[in-house]
């Protein structure tokens, strides 16, 4: 049995540009962000949520036929 | 439509046969067997089982799985071991659903139910139902992937919808923007405002209540949902709101409900979802709307949150009004008081019009005994 001690989350160091960064702290001044890395994992999560692939139906034709069946059965669908 | 939680839409229902014979049998409450066939149809994707120790850590510290997805509430498993050990693979079985669900054992391990508490709950006092709950779960948990062999035929399965039944239907009345509304109790005037509000802005609204394990005086499933079934009938276009319940226990967690909520809803195809005043709120241990606040931490979350605050029927504006649409004073405002709803319905008195539609309290009437005793 696994009797772990609590770890927090593993991080990594990304460089940006010293004058970008000057730009960010100033620009998170006062907002409820406490740090340039916490805006900037912000950004990054907003940025890479809007570009994820659109998914694969998760149904086939034959599943999504007997889906609508049951679903005209119990009249959600006319 | 909305991608699901994850980008994956979860089914671990098996239509092949399973040999039962070697594996051992562990039953399991309701609410567990809730759980695993909630992660078996999708319902917590992009969840495949019980939370390991590493997943556990990190959505107790940082509200997401160790994949960075956002997720709140841990679903947990915990067992009388009884000489189990990571590897084998156990039978879960519930008589009230009819559960049987194969679990593959990925990993034992114990977690400080104190810290677990702090984090998920944000208070460590035994009054509080969720932490209650904690401490009466056993030392250890078990995490790992399951497979939904069968569950029964329950009660309201006529409203039981999956998310890859909601997803058809919502595609099959052509719906782009999808508003879901969370609730436990009949509609007040002040829920059909902000639920027609919403819906003015979207192509349909899909009512979404939570059934299940009730505390004393909590208004009856069938109740609940005959009051709507009565005032989308009277009040809604038939096609522009579609009722189906939720089979899962609430946790009381306040704002990190709230995000899970809102996750749930995603995978069924929603685009929006109604966040409303100390939204899955218990006693005063969240401010009002602490629930709204925490979705400015999840720009990835992917579905938008719409957050209501208080709501009034103004004497003066004959309405139902809110701070941002009445200049009139609270003196003229009655509040949507729920307890006092509550009261006279108690007392077999259908609450004025300004507060419930005729047809809806009536319906509750109707009901020998509403509330759960």
């Amino acid at each position: 049995m696994s009797d772990k001690k609590t770890d927090d989350k593993k991080y990594t160091t990304i460089s940006i540009p010293t004058p970008l960064a000057e730009k960010i702290k100033k620009r998170i001044e006062g907002t409820g962000f406490h740090s340039l890395s916490s805006y900037v994992t912000y950004v990054l999560r907003e940025v890479l949520s809007g570009m994820e692939e659109e998914e694969e139906e998760a149904f086939t034709k034959e599943d999504e036929e007997k889906v609508k069946e049951r679903l005209r059965a119990l009249g959600y669908l006319d | 439509m909305p991608r699901p939680h994850g980008n994956i839409l979860i089914n671990r229902r098996t239509s092949k046969s399973v040999d039962l014979q070697e594996i051992p049998e562990f039953k399991v409450s309701t609410t567990t067997a809730e759980d695993v066939i909630n992660i078996a149809n999708g319902v917590f994707s992009p969840l495949t089982g019980f939370l390991c120790y590493n997943d556990l850590d990190a959505v107790v510290h940082h509200k997401r799985l160790t994949n960075d997805i956002p997720w709140t509430i841990p679903i947990l498993l915990d067992l009388n071991l009884n000489g189990l050990k990571e590897g084998d693979t156990i039978l879960l079985t519930n008589e009230e659903t009819g559960l049987h669900a194969t679990l593959d054992i990925e990993e034992i391990y114990r977690y400080d139910k104190h810290l677990l508490a702090r984090e998920i709950y944000g208070t460590t006092d035994l009054e509080h139902p969720g932490v209650n709950q904690i401490f009466n779960m056993k030392d250890s948990f078990i995490g790992g992937p399951i497979t939904l062999i069968e569950t029964k035929p329950r009660e309201f399965d006529e409203y039981h919808l999956t998310p890859i039944e909601t997803r058809i239907l919502f595609k099959e009345k052509g719906w782009k923007e999808i508003v879901a509304f969370q609730t436990r109790n009949p509609p007040h005037l002040g829920h059909e405002y902000v639920q027609k509000t919403a819906l003015t802005f979207t192509d349909g609204i899909f009512i979404n209540p939570i059934i299940g394990k009730k505390k004393t005086g909590d208004f009856k499933d069938e109740v609940i949902l005959k009051s709507y079934e009565t005032l989308i009938k009277h009040y809604y276009l038939k096609e522009r709101a579609v009722l189906a319940i939720l089979r899962t226990s609430m946790k009381y967690a306040g704002p990190r409900e709230a995000i899970h909520h809102a996750i749930m809803r995603k995978n069924f195809g929603c685009t929006h979802f109604i966040v409303g005043r100390d939204h899955a709120g218990v006693g005063n241990y969240y401010g009002p709307y602490d629930a709204h606040e925490i979705f400015k931490e999840f720009p990835d979350l992917g579905i938008i949150p719409i957050f209501f605050r208080s709501f009034s029927w103004c004497k003066k504006c004959n309405g139902v009004v809110n701070e941002k649409t009445c200049p009139h004073s609270e003196e003229d405002h009655i509040q949507f008081s729920g307890k006092n709803i509550r009261k006279l319905l108690q007392e077999g008195k259908r609450p004025p019009e300004n507060m419930m539609r005729k047809e809806v309290a009536d319906t509750i009437l109707q009901f020998e005994k509403p509330f759960v005793e």
